[in-house]
């Protein structure tokens, strides 16, 4: 759609821009200003410089907990996004069978994110919990306490059955939005179930899609609640997210100038690779319609 | 079918065999159809059966739970849900968490509408800068705002009051808002405007009485968004307030005490919280069946 050029529309703009710049910049400044300095007291500071910066890229525990939180948000993605894409082709598109697939879907994403915790903690313990329970009856020794394997694939599993509907309902809604035409005419080309799959619901799915794993990938990232209530990092630090880290680290022993460091390097990571994504996507998108044209 | 009349032996043949492809096809859709609801089932299942044994430990005295597996409550008890809705401290939860969600989706979505309008009708200077900046806060880890907001929320002194719960979500709810939304009024032609503008409508009468029912349903999934993010969020929540706004997420720690865990009511509480989001999901169904595509096209 071709806007018209009006510089009056900041107006609309206005309490919007008011309400987030008091949400976002006055706090993220105030992250800034730790940053760069080491605070003993109220009235005695130095200024640091890039010190923090230096420290935290170099701390092990920290670059640990990256590659792990790197390695836990790509297996999540790459399970539920093709899972959700599954689901949402398979839910029932008409009658009461679509609403209360629907509602029954959504459920989880409705649910407080430490309750997600606190309902996987209930379910996988080994001597009250449903399937702790089980697998132990079935011989395997399952403890999320004691083996890391375990509580890695515990917590996934968590995930996987946490964020699902996301996908799955903003895929479900994506593919309601096809012109029933479109079916009609592949049904006369005689096309197979894989070809409308490819040509007419994944093109049509693509910018839900784009939404879709943004949000799952951002917010993967933050993970805290869930793996805080279920394992609380453990064993050892095997699950310890980068969200966990920082908040030990500013609120637990209230290391000002470093965590406010890390914050930062934390926000940049998330910045850069959403950046990196939805440009690639975009200039894909872009490239496929000046080839069409 | 080009020819009706069948008559030479061939043709008998060539008709023979296209009603069999077409039975065979049909039987396979059939049992195509068996395996979707099998999946479907399956699929569900995975998704009820914690939530199941959330419900089953609910209605168990901590005596049977902690006594051996029971897979349905034997001695069934009601005692943690009568605890929860007679003791203020627990009920209160659940009055605050509600109240700060749904000021927070008023706040956003009053906000979000106009902004929204704009990034999709105008263009002007820094409109594509600013909607990726508002883009960025969605991906503001709430970990790192964690100290900075206590601060600035106890400096102004709105420390443990429901609007700084409301104010801090704004952080992710208003650009998620704007995003939704502006997708949705794209879809609206310009036309429309340009017409209400011709017989003479204001601006903001316009905006009221005309755009605002053409998107009725773009704000219903936009609410059900705003409910979603604000409901979920415990980490502000629980950082910005102590005893008058505590959300029921930080009540739900109580249930550790000296003697452990009292699992019975952590689960009745847990439980609990699924209720409001299964009422916001009921009403917005209908728009999310209709289907919605988000983002640009």
């Amino acid at each position: 759609m071709n806007k018209i050029q009006n510089n009056r529309a900041w107006w609309l703009i206005l309490p919007m821009l008011l309400l987030v710049a008091f949400s976002a910049i006055i706090p993220l400044m105030t992250v800034v200003n730790y940053s760069v300095q080491d605070v003993f007291d109220a009235n005695t500071r130095f200024f640091t410089g890039t010190e923090w910066f230096k420290e935290m890229l170099n701390d092990p525990a920290l670059q640990a907990a990256l590659l792990r939180q790197f390695a836990f948000s790509l297996t999540v993605l790459a399970i539920e996004v093709p899972l959700g894409i599954g689901i949402a082709l398979i839910m029932p598109k008409r009658g009461w069978q679509a609403s209360a697939v629907l509602i029954l879907v959504t459920m989880p994403l409705l649910i407080p994110w430490n309750v997600v915790g606190s309902i996987w903690q209930i379910f996988t313990r080994g001597d009250i919990g449903l399937m702790g329970w089980s697998l132990r009856e079935l011989g395997y020794g399952y403890n999320i306490t004691a083996n890391p394997v375990d509580a890695w694939a515990t917590i996934i599993l968590m995930d996987v059955w946490h964020w699902t509907p996301l996908i799955a309902l903003l895929c479900f809604s994506g593919l309601r939005s096809i012109p029933d035409a479109y079916y009609q005419a592949a049904r006369i080309d005689r096309a197979s179930r894989w070809a409308v799959f490819r040509y007419i619901q994944l093109p049509k799915l693509t910018n839900v899609l784009v939404i879709g794993v943004l949000l799952r990938f951002m917010h993967s990232f933050m993970i805290y609640a869930e793996p805080f209530v279920l394992t609380g990092g453990g064993p050892g630090s095997s699950t310890t997210f980068l969200s966990q880290s920082l908040t030990t680290m500013a609120i637990g022993q209230q290391d000002l100038g470093p965590s406010a460091a890390f914050s930062l390097i934390y926000f940049l990571i998330i910045l850069l690779v959403s950046w990196v994504f939805y440009t690639a996507i975009m200039n894909m998108q872009k490239d496929k319609k000046n080839e069409e044209a | 079918m080009t020819d009706s009349l069948v008559s030479t032996p061939d043709a008998v043949r060539k008709h023979a065999a296209q009603a069999a492809a077409r039975r065979r096809r049909k039987s396979r859709s059939a049992l195509a159809q068996w395996r979707r609801r099998g999946l479907m089932a399956a699929y569900i299942v995975f998704v009820l059966l914690p939530i199941y044994w959330l419900l089953n430990m609910s209605f168990q005295s901590n005596n049977e739970i902690l006594g051996g597996l029971t897979l349905w409550p034997e001695s069934f008890t009601t005692e943690h849900y009568v605890k929860i809705f007679t003791s203020p401290s627990w009920y209160m939860g659940y009055l605050n968490s509600i109240a700060y969600v749904l000021m927070n989706m008023v706040i956003s979505i009053l906000v979000a509408l106009p902004a929204a309008y704009a990034f999709s009708r105008y263009q002007f200077i820094g409109d594509k800068h600013l909607f990726f900046w508002l883009l960025t806060n969605l991906m503001a880890p709430p970990a790192v705002f964690l100290l900075p907001y206590f601060q600035l929320y106890y400096t102004v002194g709105l420390f443990d009051t429901h609007i700084a719960v409301a104010l801090a979500h704004c952080l992710f709810n208003i650009p998620l808002a704007v995003w939704i939304l502006e997708g949705f009024m794209s879809s609206v032609p310009k036309e429309i405007d340009e017409t209400a503008f011709i017989d003479g409508y204001s601006f903001p009468r316009f905006f009221v009485k005309i755009f605002i029912p053409m998107i009725s349903s773009g704000i219903g999934v936009t609410l059900f968004f705003l409910f979603m993010f604000s409901w979920v969020e415990l980490l502000l929540a629980s950082t910005l307030t102590a005893t008058n706004a505590q959300p029921i997420a930080s009540v739900m720690t109580q249930t550790k005490g000296a003697s452990g865990i009292d699992w019975g009511t952590l689960a009745a509480a847990g439980a609990l919280t699924i209720l409001p989001g299964i009422v916001v999901v009921y009403f917005v169904r209908n728009h999310i069946a209709k289907g919605f595509a988000l983002g640009r096209t």
